[in-house]
Parts: structure tokens; sequence; C-alpha cells
């Protein structure tokens, strides 16, 4: 099929496609398109688009596993994977037909004008992007390739420092406050409010303020915290341990709004393909093409489909002619926010969308779209979309009992961690803290420490 | 690539489970076979069981349908990516690949006390680069004619192009092709391969010894250039017969070990004499004899001890089977030889731990035959 189309017809396209986003107002970083075959496109989806990347371990399982799922025509490759840098790098697959390669570009589009816009990708700053993946995977060579470092012990702690390099702030467009800033917070709230009647009342004591603990307020970010507060970790395992978690914070935005993006981006394509006024066969094959990609899956979760539904759910109810409304939220929202406002009881019910269990070997429906499940089912969406995912873990005491103890508390919101995992991640954690760590979480209601030391993993009943 | 190793390394650990699945065992060593691997897993927090989720249903759900069994594929995106699961994938390995990952894992036997059995089968010269001296017919003209037309450019830079008329050659410039003398040594193994065939064995069996007889195979000609394999298939008579045969031949009858080790040794010294020939044995029995004949095989697995480097028993029992019969592993226990060994198969995960155990006692050096 490669043969049936050239670049130039691929330009001709882009131009027009890029006629269209102009005259329905979406706002872009210039758009730069790369053609590759499709073992390119694998090694690219492994190493999330950017070639560049450090290199580890788990890229090449990631690689071999898409193979097998590839080879085995399980699953097709994707039209498109962008990277949200500026200018926003997107792949084109060399065998795809030229309608795919349309789609695809008019998809891109899409992706393009929220990565701009979004408040959640602000933090990413997207100038360097490419640029900041390059430098970190140059150092990480580089100390793999020093004599007095070698690979086995950057492997080593990359596998650690991937074990919890999502547990860190998840809303990146707020600042985080620094210490002494997070200090004079502590003291102003503690003072007593003012009271008129002060001269008769009794003084109420000062209550005794502890500003030497470490951290003050519990801190999410537990790879930087163990980078600050480690003082056994030497030069380069402190800079791997910034690049893990600096490459992490880099995909929040996009976990962030999975359903938002990926509904906004499909939502353009077919504005722009139906006003291209493509020949008929095109045309045929474009609705076909569609119907594939926001068929929804039967007992998951399509992000295209349910984005695309809520999106065009909006714009009717919205009843003004433009765009603007769309726009306003593109900007605003992130998954959580804009399911909570815009997934409507009729949607619920529209989209079909059910909650299950998990009992044994069995997943077993609980609450459907009906009068008295469908915002169960809507909660239990939003605990299942973006970072929510995610158990929130954060680190309460860097000294805890004075023993060097990193202390952690899950918050628990009725999901339990699966022990099995934690107990691995535990000691990834105590490997890189160099001693003790402990974690508070409930299982079955209960409050347990679950600890890892020199001794191995036990947990221990709280109260 | 990094996670090749990874690979291979999970291969190692699971090397048992993957011998003995039936796909692998009677291959061509250079086809490629598809591994499935566990996955490595990367371990991170993550909710456990109780945490539910939402689906989209296709059609009626109400309350109370079961949507999914967890033995079943999970489809749906998102949240199935977050939950555990042994992930399955497969990789590609040549069957080669994995024998050499296989024994890599065998702490190789000691073979140097074989080296009396090499014997140089080859003398070859072989070209190895250039020199500057050598003899007259190896003298490489066009090297030679080179090298002076690089002299002659040396000297006109820097002495000009009209300074020299005539530019003879010089014994400098004479290049010889180099040659050395490649001795290729050859050493030679044979496997005898003794099955029962007699009634008892049934096709379970057949299967555990034939894993067991391929893994040796696979062995041994790692080890050595020029392998022979010999199959002898007994019931109350012994036989050689092919390897097809060999396997799929059901016979019926009773059972005399004797005659197989006899036979085994008739073929031995007629055709492989032990100062040449490196000589592993192997026989696969349900242990059923017949008991008069206890004795004779005893004196013949002696004899068999004498001659080979490695002679071994191996008593397939299924689960079960056990209890109730008559076990060879009784009368071998008189035989003492520091090459003699006797297993035990009853499952196929057992074909690899034993087969382990066999060659352990090949490594060890007092070798129980004259040299």
């Amino acid at each position: 099929m490669s043969g049936l189309y050239s670049v130039s017809d691929l330009e001709y396209w882009d131009k027009r496609i890029q006629e269209k986003v102009r005259e329905f107002g979406l706002d872009c970083f210039p758009q730069q398109f790369e053609v590759c075959d499709h073992n390119q496109m694998l090694s690219n989806m492994a190493y999330s688009g950017i070639p560049s990347h450090y290199p580890h371990w788990s890229y090449g399982k990631t690689y071999e596993k898409q193979k097998t799922l590839y080879d085995y025509g399980v699953a097709g490759l994707p039209y498109e994977m962008v990277i949200n840098s500026n200018p926003t790098l997107a792949y084109l697959m060399r065998d795809n037909s030229l309608l795919l390669q349309i789609l695809t570009i008019a998809h891109v589009y899409g992706h393009n004008d929220f990565f701009k816009n979004n408040f959640t990708f602000r933090s990413t700053r997207a100038e360097y992007t490419i640029d900041t993946f390059k430098a970190h995977g140059d150092r990480v060579r580089q100390y793999i390739e020093d004599p007095s470092i070698g690979l086995e012990s950057v492997e080593k702690l990359i596998d650690a420092a991937h074990a919890v390099s999502l547990e860190c702030r998840r809303n990146l467009a707020i600042r985080k406050r620094t210490p002494e800033e997070e200090k004079d917070v502590i003291i102003e709230s503690s003072a007593p409010p003012p009271d008129p009647f002060q001269s008769i009342h009794r003084r109420k004591p000062t209550p005794q303020l502890n500003l030497s603990k470490v951290p003050l307020v519990p801190d999410d970010d537990l790879l930087l915290f163990i980078r600050d507060h480690n003082p056994n970790l030497s030069g380069w395992e402190k800079d791997i341990l910034t690049i893990v978690h600096e490459e992490a914070q880099y995909f929040i935005p996009q976990i962030e709004t999975k359903i938002m993006n990926e509904g906004w981006a499909t939502y353009w394509h077919k504005k722009i393909l139906d006003s291209l006024e493509l020949p008929e066969d095109l045309h045929l094959e474009f609705i076909v093409r569609h119907n594939q990609v926001v068929r929804p899956f039967s007992n998951g979760i399509n992000p295209y489909h349910i984005g695309l539904v809520i999106w065009e759910d909006i714009h009717r109810r919205n009843n003004t002619p433009g765009y603007e409304k769309l726009f306003e939220i593109r900007e605003a929202d992130r998954d959580t926010s804009f399911l909570r406002r815009h997934l409507t009881e009729e949607l619920v019910r529209e989209l079909n969308l059910f909650e299950y269990e998990t009992k044994g070997d069995q997943k077993i429906v609980t609450n459907v779209a009906d009068k008295e499940g469908w915002l169960q089912v809507k909660e239990a969406l939003l605990k299942n979309v973006g970072m929510n995912t995610v158990p929130v873990i954060k680190v309460e005491d860097g000294d805890f009992g004075h023993n060097h103890t990193l202390y952690l508390i899950h918050y628990h919101d009725g999901r339990d961690l699966q022990l099995e995992y934690a107990e691995k991640t535990l000691a990834y954690l105590s490997e890189l803290w160099h001693g003790e760590v402990v974690l508070e979480t409930a299982l079955d209601g209960k409050r347990y420490m679950l600890i890892y030391n020199d001794g191995g993993f036990s947990t221990k009943a709280l109260r | 690539m990094r996670h090749r190793e990874k690979v291979r390394q999970s291969i190692r650990e699971n090397i048992a489970d993957i011998i003995a699945e039936e796909s692998i065992i009677g291959r061509d060593r250079d086809r490629i076979i598809k591994v499935p691997i566990r996955g490595i897993k990367e371990y991170r927090f993550i909710h456990g069981e109780n945490a539910g989720g939402v689906g989209q249903g296709e059609g009626e759900v109400s309350p109370g349908d079961v949507i999914e069994d967890n033995r079943g594929t999970v489809r749906g995106d998102g949240k199935a990516g977050n939950r555990p699961g042994i992930d399955y994938y497969e990789t590609d390995i040549t069957l080669d690949e994995l024998i050499n990952i296989m024994f890599e894992d065998l702490e190789l036997p000691d073979l140097e006390q074989k080296r009396l059995r090499e014997i140089e089968s080859e003398r070859q010269t072989k070209r190895k680069g250039y020199r500057q001296v050598g003899i007259r017919v190896r003298l490489d003209k066009r090297r030679t004619a080179k090298e002076r037309i690089r002299r002659r450019f040396a000297r006109e830079r820097s002495s000009g192009p009209e300074s020299v008329e005539r530019f003879p050659f010089h014994e400098d410039d004479l290049v010889y092709r180099h040659v050395t003398t490649d001795i290729k040594r050859e050493s030679n193994a044979v496997v005898l391969c003794m099955m029962d065939t007699s009634g008892s064995m049934d096709t379970m069996k057949k299967y555990l010894a034939r894993s067991f007889f391929f893994l040796l195979c696979q062995f041994v000609s790692t080890k050595y250039r020029n392998v022979e394999t010999v199959f002898i298939a007994h019931h109350t008579q012994a036989n050689e017969v092919t390897e097809e045969e060999f396997f799929s031949k059901g016979e019926s009858g009773g059972t005399l070990i004797s005659s197989a080790y006899e036979h085994a040794l008739n073929i031995i010294s007629a055709r492989y004499h032990p100062s040449l020939w490196n000589i592993y044995a192997f026989h696969c029995s349900d242990g059923d004899n017949y008991d008069a004949d206890n004795d004779a095989a005893l004196r013949r697995a002696k004899e068999l001890c004498d001659v080979c480097n490695l002679f071994g028993y191996g008593e397939i029992k299924p689960h079960g089977h056990y209890a109730y019969e008559s076990s060879m592993m009784t009368v071998f226990r008189r035989l003492v030889a520091p090459n003699f060994l006797t297993i035990r198969i009853e499952r196929k995960e057992d074909v690899f731990p034993s087969f382990r155990t066999f060659l352990s006692k090949d490594r060890n050096p007092t070798g129980g035959r004259e040299e």
C-alpha cells in the first residue's frame, strides 16, 4: 500500500488540514511529521516516542511485548504517536493507507492544540522536551560507561527508582512550597484568630510547634525526598533519581488527561475530515476507521470513545455557534474535573457504563447506569482515571524514632494495596534510602505498618 | 540488548519447565522456537483486589453479572494495565541458543580426562596475513607492486618528480603471504540409548525417556565434534533400531535387561573402541525385569561401567505406578562404580534435574575405567 501515495500527497493533505485547523480556531505548535516503518514504530512506542531516551531493559521488555502482540495480530499498531514538544513531533507509519495518514495528521493536530493549551501541560516546558530527554540519555549512558559505576549499578538504581517514580505530586500547576514558606504557613495558621475581647478572656496557651520535623508537611515526591535527605547517595545517584523523577513528571499530564486528550483529538479529526470533502472511497474508509477507533471496548474503557461522546455532548448542550466554550474547557480541566463536571446521568446511561468488583477469579458487576447506581459508577470511574489509579503515598517522617527510618503513609481511599507489589516496592525503597522503610496502610479495614529493613519484610498491626 | 540478557536469565530460571515442553523435544537445532516468558515484573505500589473498576457494557448488564473470568484474556485499556497479573509473552530463540543457555547453567563437566581420546583428524594450512619475509612461492606480486608504487610516490613528493628515472624493486617492497598450519582435533563420542520396549512401557513412559535421551544427545553433541547415536530397543531380545522405530515402536512381552547390555557391549567392541570413543550409555526402563535375569544384568552393567565414560540407569515411574511394581533400583544398589548412576523420573519436571545429577557424575575426575 505504501506505493499508493507519495510524500507530496501527504504534504498536500497536511496543507489542507492546516487550513481547516486555522478555520476552526485551533491553536497549535509548529508540527513536524516523520515517516517510519513498523519496527521503528514499535521501538518508538517502547521508548515513549523519544529515541534518545536513556536506556533501560524495561523498554526492551515493552518492545518485545508489543512485538509479540503485533506479530500475532492481537494489537494493531496505533495510527499515531505524538510527542509533546515544541515543535510537536509525530510519526506516520509507512505501511498505512493514505486515508489513515490523513486521519492521523488531523488527529495529531488535535493533540498538538491540546498540548499547547491545556493547563496541565504548562509544566512540561515543551520547547526543551527533546533536548532534555537527550541530555538525560547522554548522562545515563555516561554513567554506564564510567568504569567506576558501570551498567550493573546504574541499572539497579533505575530499577529501584522506576518503582516509585509515579509517587510524586499530581497537580503540577500548583507550585511546590519551599520548606521556609511551609514554615511561615504553619506559624501563621497556628496563631489564634484575632479576638476582640482579648483583654477579658484568659489568653490561650500558644501551641508548641515542632518546626524541626522533616518534612514539615507530608511530601509527595518520594524520589526527591530521598535524593535530598539520604546523605549516603553519591552525585551520580542523585542525578539519576532526578532524571527518573523529571521524566515521570513529564508524563503525568498525559496520564492525567488521557480521556480528554484522546477525546479532543478524535473530536477534531472527525470535524476536520468531515469538512475536507474527501473523495468517496476515502470517505468510506474514513467511516470504517473512525468507527474502529471509537468502538467501545466490552468490559473496558475506551478513552477515545468516552472522550468523544462527552465533548460532543458539551457542544450540543452549549447551543452557541462557536467553539469558545469547548476551548475554555480544554484549557482548564483534566480528566477528574472533566468527568466530574460533564459526565451526566444521561451519558453514563448512553455509554452503558457499569462498576465491577473482583471476587477471586471473577469480576462481578455491582452497579449499572440506572437511577440508583449511576453516581456510584461515576465515582468508581473517577477513581480509575489519570493518576487516581496510583495509590497516594507520602513521606511523613524522614527520621522516624530518630533512627533514620523513612516513615511513609498510604492515604487509603477504600482500596488496599496489593501486598506482593508493596513488599517488593518497599525493598526498592529501602535500597534507595539505605535503611529501614515503614509504610503505614490499611488492610481489610485494619491499620498496619509494613516494614522493610535488613531483616527483610515484616508487618505489624497498629493499635 | 540488555533485555535479552534478562530474558536469558529468566529462561535459565525456568529451564526445567521449558525443556519439558513437548514442542521442544526432537526438533532441528537451528529451528526458531517461541518460548513463553513470564514477564520480568516491574514492581510499584498498586491497588489490590478490592479496587474494582468501571467497564462499558454491550447490551444489557445488570448487577450480579459475571463479566470476566480472570483466567480469560483481559481486553480493555488503562485500568487493566495497572492490575497485577502474570504477564506472558513470547520471545524468539533458536534451539541452539536455548541449549547453550541450558548447558551454561550446568557448569560443564570437566573434559580434561578425555583428551587422550582426541585424535588429530585433519592438518591443513590456513592463510594468516602478510609478512615481509618468506619463501619465493608465497610472494604476493600484486601487493609487492603496490608497495613499490607507494614508495615511488613518497620519493617523488620528497625530492621532486624528475629526481629518479629508474625505480627498481627494493627488498623492502616484497610482501609474502603468511601461512599457518591448523590442526583440527576430532573427538568422538557415541551415545548409546537403550530402552525397554516391553509391554509395560506406555506412551507416557516413552515420552519421559525420550526427553531424557534428547537432552543427553544434545549435550554430548555440544561437547564433541563427532557424535554418533545408537538406539537399542529391547524386550526379551535386544535390537539396534533407527531413531524413529526406537520411539514409535511398541512391542510386547517380557523384559530381559541383560540382553540390551550384552548387545551394547557387542556394539562397543565391534565399532566403538573405548580408546577412540567417549561412550555415554543410558538405559531407560520401568524397572520391571524378569527376576532371574537380575544377576546377569548386574554383571553386564558392571562391564559397561568399565568401558563407558558414564553409564546411567533411569527408572521411569509416572505417578501411582511404583507402589506395586518391582524395581531394578534395588538390584543396582549393589553396583558400586564412580561413573554409574541411577535416577528416578516420575514427572516431566523431573527430567531436567535428573539430567543435571547425571552429568554432575561425569565431572568426577576419577573415571572408573582404564585409559
